[in-house]
């Protein structure tokens, strides 16, 4: 009766591992609190579901084994039971898929003073675009990419005259604001992905996707890319720091004026080519 | 409610059609182009186990450089991009997908069925030749320059053609052309499964009569018909794209610093082809993993199947769910996010008629006679590991679940546990089931619980603890998991011990290809019907069956193939081609 | 993909028919003893439903292609082709292909073997005009500048034609097979040999099938490519939104 026994250990190891092992999720950084308790709502109910399904298979086997003069019952079927079993089963994943749904349409509603940012992937490396001022972001387009202008951006385009462009630098984010990240790529498909975020959505070439999600924890958090981009996928890191207001203002404010510093660096440099032509 | 004429005496001849059999004059035609389907489910169960071996050994290898990054010199990161990319790609489609359509399918359906073979034997042999061409061009690409892919099995455009991709150059070519290949020999084969369930059935095999097997086989093979030409269609615009300058996924790119000449494609086009052959291909492996479970589990309980109408129904009706549950997998692509609620409940719903499954499977072991077979242990193994698999994909499936999910090793554990070891456990019982009428021997029981034990615990301890790894933030994909502030070193103590883990199993199934050889010639005499199985196929009268599979007649069907431990019968099973007994009724409660 | 579904949906409901007149509620355990099924459970030759399978494979090819060429058609980049002349030209001659078949079918069924002869050459040679016919096309439309990559829309129509067509092609394989089955096959002979005229009837059958079939599809295509379906869409669009 070893396969008894060994039903029974994968049913309790299951669960004793579950509870005792050292592997679980980062604390959270976000507001996203509403996943993290769906996904312990849908552990109940199909760790339950699990363990009484095992648990039942022992029993058959022990009790039911082959026995000399043993006969297996005849009944095709039992309609009752099997609409009852049915029901059950029904309830359960509406109590999974009704939670479910309902943080669901929270996720994809971005609240209406959220403030944008941009996060741009490129094989292999993160780059960022923070709205000054104006608190809006310029137009882009991928025509204009080249190598002083890495994101594309249209220096026509008023609101994108004061956007802060960070390149292999970390992204600072302020405490307890929303925050709507929308996600560009110029090359292939991307996912930006903090776990400490729980939120993530891939960023595909050609067209922009989004995300919102409002900081709750200041630190440093690594970002991972979570959809195969190529041979430096798992290299594809970055930074993003969420700190206070304060801190976070300061930073923009330096950011801001080293961006002018290069525009008029950038600007000069042109001029001194043109003169000497 | 029995309006049926019960008594043989007197029924006219069968008036099927009988199948123009095809005779064999040479043993060229007799063992290598052979057009009798049980040639070919040899051919194609020995083709797709060999294919499953060395994807076996590209996993290892995979592991090895996760658990000990660095250490094999001859992996580096685009060579472990095309060892995902073929062990995955082979799996699903050359392996699982050939194994138990062709295999399986092949074998199974006129045997169980009392035909005396497909009924386009010589489409179904040309279906072979195709599978073995769209293999050997698969090879092919490990040897071309620049190697095969590395764009991951889903070869998700742009980058399954861009530069940064292993195998850009020719790797790609080959994988998408030995892609379409496979599809128009599935073609021709599921052609076949699916008309010889239509009309091949012998007289008296009414559609519900027909074992569960059968069931599964023939709506996973009416899915496959509908969802590969999704997968052909995307084929053949990639190959369009990488090779004539088409843009039909492919938006404005900046490749490396150039602009590239494509421009307005759309790459979630792709995904939406790609997922809806990809999730009706996970039924389709699923759906005949779940027909034979329900024959092995009544065959070695003693005991009818419990449900028999709920299950066929359940079958047809995950089946046709599962043709719009496909944007499950894009969650988080950038699609629409409004579909997100569509799909969701569609893929929570189909969830219910595979617990009903799970549920008579179950209740068919209770009250039962359980004999602890080896056939009986690796079904009993699929119903922990589905179940386990099963349950996960309620959080896949669950769109804001998906959300922080998707994408890590969870999603790899989940669908390893699900459509990997689940299936494979069922074809490992299917074959120590069925090979006593394949080969007119048993395998080595003794080997084969060895076997059992290694596989079925091994393949747990692999996939369980990682799951955990996913939910801490572990990408799957990554060449080596690397170093954050969330990993503690246990989880990378974890990747060793689950790397040790895949090694052993592996290396236990080596005894299992012993096993298979050794036993042809040293193994038990198993008769006729060693497992004293009410289905057809163990009733033919000389084992292995020849050429025709039955004698001069055709067997005539007067019940169903569950009819074991029948209150009032003389033993304990009633082959499907018994006529009634007298009192058998009395037992029979409505 | 609301097309393909749309045409999933319409294969699920055959199927759906076919599986209720299976008897699928009734309770196998209970029935014990011969159950001959009614002459209607299968009526037709094992070879027209494999064939009408098959129809059902290539129309989900078709019905994908479509799918995505609606979808792909919302992109801004997409400049409709002008519509070649001779497409209509093309068109009658499949539609007299169809109907060369058709009609052929009818000399069959009277048994006129030199009807047969005649009917499937001049199906064959209204086909092959077609496929020729296509090909001038794709020659002129390339002379004009509208090559393949410079625009989703000339791809998907090269696409489509060359799928259809490659369809057509094997069309012709199996008509071709017919042909000489009906000029091999003896006049006088065949009244004493029903099995071989029967062959010969049920190929014919089958080529008129997938004549009707590829027929359809091509006037799908056409109505797409000649840009009607375009408003089409916009009305679905218009209502799903």
């Amino acid at each position: 009766m070893h396969v008894v026994l060994v039903l029974v250990l994968v049913a309790v190891g299951s669960v004793l591992f579950h509870f005792l092992s050292p592997w679980w999720w980062t604390p959270i950084a976000s507001n996203w609190q509403y996943i993290d308790d769906t996904i312990i709502i849908t552990f109940w109910i199909t760790g339950v579901v699990f363990v009484a399904v095992l648990l039942f298979m022992a029993y058959c086997i022990w009790r039911f084994r082959h026995r000399e003069g043993h006969k297996a019952a005849f009944e095709p079927e039992n309609r009752r039971l099997e609409t009852g079993l049915t029901v059950i089963t029904g309830l359960g994943v509406a109590a999974m898929l009704a939670p479910g749904l309902f943080v669901w349409n929270h996720f994809i509603t971005v609240p209406p003073d959220a403030s944008a940012i941009e996060i741009v992937g490129q094989q292999w490396q993160w780059s960022f675009r923070l709205p000054g001022e104006d608190g809006k972001l310029g137009r882009t387009s991928v025509e204009r990419i080249a190598d002083d202008n890495p994101l594309g951006l249209d220096r026509n385009d008023p609101a994108g005259r004061d956007d802060v462009v960070l390149q292999g630098e970390d992204l600072h984010l302020p405490i307890g604001k929303p925050i709507k990240v929308v996600l560009r790529s110029t090359d292939v498909l991307h996912d930006f992905y903090v776990p400490e975020f729980r939120a993530k959505m891939d960023i595909l070439p050609g067209s922009s996707t989004y995300f919102w999600l409002t900081p709750t924890r200041t630190g440093t958090f690594d970002i991972l890319c979570a959809e195969l981009c190529g041979t430096g996928h798992p290299y594809m890191r970055g930074s993003v720091v969420v700190e206070e207001q304060v801190a976070y203002d300061a930073w923009l404010d330096g950011q801001q004026r080293r961006m002018i510093a290069q525009q008029d660096e950038t600007k000069r440099q042109k001029g001194e080519v043109r003169a000497q032509q | 409610m029995v309006d049926v004429p019960l008594g043989a005496a007197g029924v006219p001849p069968a008036e099927v059609e009988d199948v123009e059999l095809y005779h064999p004059k040479s043993w060229l035609t007799h063992y290598v182009f052979s057009q009798d389907a049980k040639i070919i489910a040899v051919q194609y169960s020995v083709t797709a186990l060999s294919i499953g071996l060395v994807a076996l050994m590209l996993s290892w290898l995979m592991r090895l450089q996760l658990a000990f990054p660095g250490a094999l010199s001859f992996i580096d990161a685009d060579a472990y991009y095309q060892l995902i990319t073929m062990h995955g790609m082979m799996m699903v489609v050359y392996v699982l997908t050939a194994l138990f359509l062709g295999g399986f399918g092949n074998y199974l359906i006129p045997l169980m069925l009392g035909a005396r073979d497909m009924v386009f034997p010589y489409a179904n042999m040309l279906s072979f030749w195709f599978y073995l061409l769209a293999v050997v061009v698969l090879f092919a690409s490990f040897a071309v320059p620049g190697g095969p892919t590395g764009a991951g099995w889903t070869l998700y455009p742009p980058q399954a053609i861009t530069a940064g991709t292993p195998g850009l150059a020719w790797g790609i070519i080959m994988m998408l052309v030995s892609l379409m290949i496979f599809i128009i020999g599935f073609t021709m084969g599921g052609l076949n499964y699916v008309v010889t369930v239509l009309q091949g059935r012998t007289r008296g095999m009414t559609l519900m009569r027909m074992p569960l097997t059968v069931w599964g086989i023939f709506t996973a093979s009416v899915m496959a018909l509908l969802a590969f030409p999704a997968l052909f269609v995307g084929c053949v615009m990639m190959l369009f794209d990488r090779l004539l300058g088409t843009s039909f996924f492919m938006p404005e790119i900046i490749e490396q610093g150039a602009r590239l000449p494509y421009g307005g494609g759309s790459p979630i086009l792709f995904q939406h082809l790609f997922w809806f052959f990809g999730h009706p291909e996970v039924y389709i492996v699923a759906l005949p993993a779940f027909g034979i479970v329900s024959d092995l589990i009544s065959v070695h309980a003693r005991r009818n199947i419990f449900g028999y109408r709920m299950m066929v129904w359940a079958i047809v009706a995950i089946g046709a769910l599962s043709f719009v549950v496909w944007a499950h997998h894009m969650y988080v692509s950038g699609m629409n996010p409004y579909f997100g609620f569509f799909f969701a409940t569609t893929t929570l719903i189909i969830a219910i008629p595979t617990a009903i499954k799970v549920y008579n499977w179950v209740l068919t072991l209770w009250r039962g006679d359980i004999h602890l077979t080896v056939p009986m242990l690796f079904a009993l193994a699929f119903i922990v590991t589905f179940v386990n698999g099963g349950l996960t994909g309620l959080f896949l499936g669950n769109v804001v679940v998906d959300v922080p999910l998707s994408d890590t090793m969870f999603v790899v554990a989940h669908f390893h546990m699900v459509m990997g070891v689940a299936p494979i456990l069922v074809i490992f019982g299917a074959m120590y089931h069925w090979y006593p009428k394949a080969t007119g021997r048993l395998l080595s029981v003794p080997l084969g619980r060895f076997h059992f034990w290694v596989t079925f615990l091994g393949a747990y301890l692999i996939f369980f603890p990682m799951h955990y790894l996913g939910l801490m933030g572990v990408p799957r994909r990554y060449y080596e998991m690397g170093e954050t502030a969330i990993y503690p070193q246990s989880a990378h103590d974890l990747n060793i011990f689950i790397t040790v883990m895949a090694l052993l199993v592996g290396a236990a199934q080596l005894v299992f290809v012993f096993n298979l050889i050794w036993s042809l010639r040293h193994g038990r005499e198993a008769g006729g019907n060693p497992w004293r199985a009410c289905s057809l196929e163990w009733q033919t009268p000389v084992t292995p069956p020849p050429h025709g599979n039955f004698g001069k007649e055709l067997p005539v069907v007067y019940r169903w193939a569950y009819d074991y431990n029948v209150p009032g019968a003389p033993e304990d099973f009633i082959p499907q081609n018994q006529p009634p007994l007298a009192g058998e009724m009395a037992g029979r409660t409505p | 993909m609301t097309i393909v579904l749309a045409f999933l949906a319409i294969l699920i409901g055959i199927a759906a028919w076919w599986l209720s007149t299976q008897r699928i509620m009734s309770k196998p355990w209970l029935e014990i003893g011969v159950i001959d099924e009614p002459p209607a459970a299968r009526p037709l030759p094992t070879a027209k439903i494999g064939l009408g399978v098959f129809l059902a494979v290539a129309g989900v090819l078709f019905a994908l292609s479509i799918s995505a060429y609606s979808m792909r058609l919302q992109a801004a980049d997409w400049w409709p082709l002008p519509v070649p002349r001779l497409l209509w030209i093309n068109t009658g001659l499949l539609i007299l292909a169809s109907a060369a078949l058709e009609w052929t079918k009818a000399q069959s069924r009277h048994a006129n073997l030199d009807g047969v002869r005649f009917g499937l050459i001049g199906a064959g040679i209204f086909t092959l005009a077609f496929v020729i016919g296509q090909l001038v096309v794709w020659r002129e439309l390339v002379g004009e500048g509208y090559f393949l990559a410079s625009n989703p829309a000339n791809a998907f129509f090269y696409l489509m034609t060359g799928l259809h067509g490659l369809h057509v092609l094997g069309g012709l394989v199996a008509l071709s097979r017919v042909t000489f089955r009906a000029f091999a096959a003896d006049g006088a002979r065949g009244d004493k040999i029903p099995g071989e005229r029967g062959r010969l009837r049920l190929g014919i059958e089958l080529c008129a099938i997938y004549w009707h079939f590829l027929l359809v599809v091509w006037l799908v295509l056409f109505a797409l490519i000649a840009g009607w379906a375009g408003d089409f869409f916009e009305i679905c669009r218009q209502v799903l939104s």
